[in-house]
């Protein structure tokens, strides 16, 4: 069956948290971003000002894009039906995510995914993946 | 100072309705107060503490206080979800020890069924200073897909599979039918279960709870209190809460909060999960009860599969009776949070009011687990071990 994007919404805008703006910035310049404590070098997800590890200082990468399906359910009870996803990035944390552009029914997990961003309605384009 | 025995559960009711159409939620909130008052052989005038959760309407306690013209020495609103109220029976106890209260009235209510409340598969931004908000509102979450991404990874570490998971429906669907006031009350098969619509991989519609409208009330009473009334006596000797989120990212979906809130509620009471006669386990969905199940201890962790199949969680079948009500996935699930009905059907079974088809034969000893929140980003669970005095 043929791939169909559902529309994405932003919630809020960019700046609605000024700790997370140069992601979405970032994202709007098709970079993506992670955030890696400058004390313990751990890397964590979703992003914050202070390390959920240990309190320290963090500082903003650019992320590898590379990462593999950690859980996976296809919403089939939507208007348009989609696969929601943790991502294991290869730089350690799980983020919660879409996988896109695919046969949905044939999604596993342990599978190897790439970042796509996808367009939103009302802000930057949000960071999904696609099998490799 | 261990709590245990701090306090009875001396009141305990759970609304009839399903559907309240020509109701507030104040005024549910106030009839379950009062019924559960009836049970005990109280009046108004004896409460002195208050507790309740995100369901109750306006300024929480303050908003419900009023309303019910209360006059109380102690409030409490912990937001935890559906865990809520085993948190209640907890902080309760801990208020009864400080001597801050004497009676205290714990209620829940609501109507997400008369207002047409799409609970498990709409998704919800909430607010988004919500410092998660804007990494998962744009994903799609909904309750359904969170849970199901559970059972999705269960399956895959565990070889858990969906027949299985029917089997925890198909034993709360054998003690509904018991259940005059159960929304669903038709005896379902493995196979009813696993051929009904798929809502989000793995789980199927017969995998989730029901959407109900209703509510519950207990009333928690220090010790001499209770030994004055004239009803069974049903002793608290076990509380924990444990909230779990995504750990900074190292997300582990194979576990619950009830890792956590297990331990200390095991440990005040002096009892083992092998003891338990009846247990009341949280049943949002199917994953929900296997995964607590395992967590709690009643069987290892992965093979809560194995523990639930051929009727083993059915009263007078099985090992381990659960929800002899039909629990959330048959009976109720008032104001989408099912805490409250867990503890009031296991206070039904220790006092033996539980419906003669499913009481659970000389039952001294009774768990009630909540998981309130989405299992699959930030919930809690909360524990409560209850003993027939
Ligand atoms: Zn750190």
């Amino acid at each position: 069956m043929a791939y169909v994007q559902r529309k994405i919404s932003f919630a809020g805008a960019p700046d609605t948290n000024p700790e997370t703006k140069p992601f979405w910035d970032a994202c709007a310049a098709g970079k993506f971003l992670i955030r890696r404590c400058t004390s313990c070098k751990k890397a964590h997800w979703y992003p914050r000002g202070l390390c959920p590890f240990c309190f320290g200082t963090c500082a903003w990468e650019e992320g590898s894009g590379k990462g593999k399906i950690y859980s996976l359910s296809v919403m089939k009870r939507a208007e348009v039906p989609f696969a929601m996803a943790y991502v294991e990035l290869a730089e350690g944390p799980k983020m919660m995510t879409n996988i896109v552009d695919c046969d949905l029914d044939a999604l596993k997990i342990g599978q190897d995914v790439k970042l796509k961003f996808v367009p939103t309605e009302g802000g930057p384009p949000v960071p999904m993946f696609t099998p490799v | 100072m261990s709590l245990k025995g701090a306090g009875y559960i001396v009141g305990a009711y759970e609304h009839p309705t399903r559907r309240a159409t020509d109701k507030s939620v104040a005024l549910l909130h106030t009839e379950c107060a009062k019924g559960a008052l009836e049970d005990a052989g109280l009046t108004k005038d004896d409460i002195d503490g208050y507790f309740c959760a995100g369901d109750a309407p306006g300024l929480g306690p303050l908003s419900m206080v009023d309303y019910m013209n209360l006059r109380c020495r102690h409030v409490d609103s912990t937001d935890v979800g559906g865990s809520s109220y085993q948190v209640a029976v907890g902080h309760a106890l801990e208020s009864i020890a400080a001597g801050r209260c004497s009676i205290a009235l714990i209620t829940l209510a609501g109507r997400p069924r008369s207002e047409g409340m799409a609970t498990g598969t709409a998704t919800r931004a909430g607010n988004v200073a919500q410092p998660d908000v804007q990494f998962e509102y744009p994903y799609g979450p909904t309750v359904v897909n969170m849970y199901a991404m559970c059972a999705a990874r269960h399956m895959y570490e565990y070889g858990t599979t969906s027949e299985q998971l029917a089997w925890i429906k198909v034993a709360a669907s054998h003690h509904a039918q018991h259940n005059p006031h159960a929304m669903l009350r038709d005896v379902v098969t493995v196979e009813d279960v696993v051929k009904s619509p798929m809502v989000s991989t793995p789980l199927h519609r017969l995998d989730c709870c029901v959407i109900s409208d209703g509510g519950g009330a207990l009333i928690v009473a220090k010790p001499e209190i209770a030994k004055s009334l004239k009803r069974p006596l049903v002793k608290v000797i076990g509380v924990g809460e444990g909230p779990k989120g995504q750990m900074g990212g190292d997300v582990d979906l194979t576990y619950s909060g009830a890792r956590w809130s297990g331990p200390p509620a095991w440990e005040m009471s002096g009892v083992k999960p092998s003891d338990i006669k009846y247990a009341s386990i949280y049943d949002s969905f199917t994953i929900t009860v296997l995964m607590q199940l395992e967590d709690l201890g009643f069987c290892e962790k992965g093979q809560g599969g194995k523990f639930v199949s051929d009727g083993n969680l059915i009263s007078g079948v099985g090992k381990l009776p659960f929800n002899t009500d039909g629990g959330g996935l048959c009976s109720n699930h008032p104001a989408n949070r099912g805490g409250i009905t867990k503890i009031i059907e296991a206070v039904r079974q220790l006092r033996g009011e539980a419906h003669p088809s499913v009481q659970v034969k000389n039952c001294n000893l009774a768990l009630a687990h909540g998981t309130g929140g989405s299992l699959g980003t930030r919930h809690c669970g909360s524990t409560v071990i209850l003993e027939r005095e």
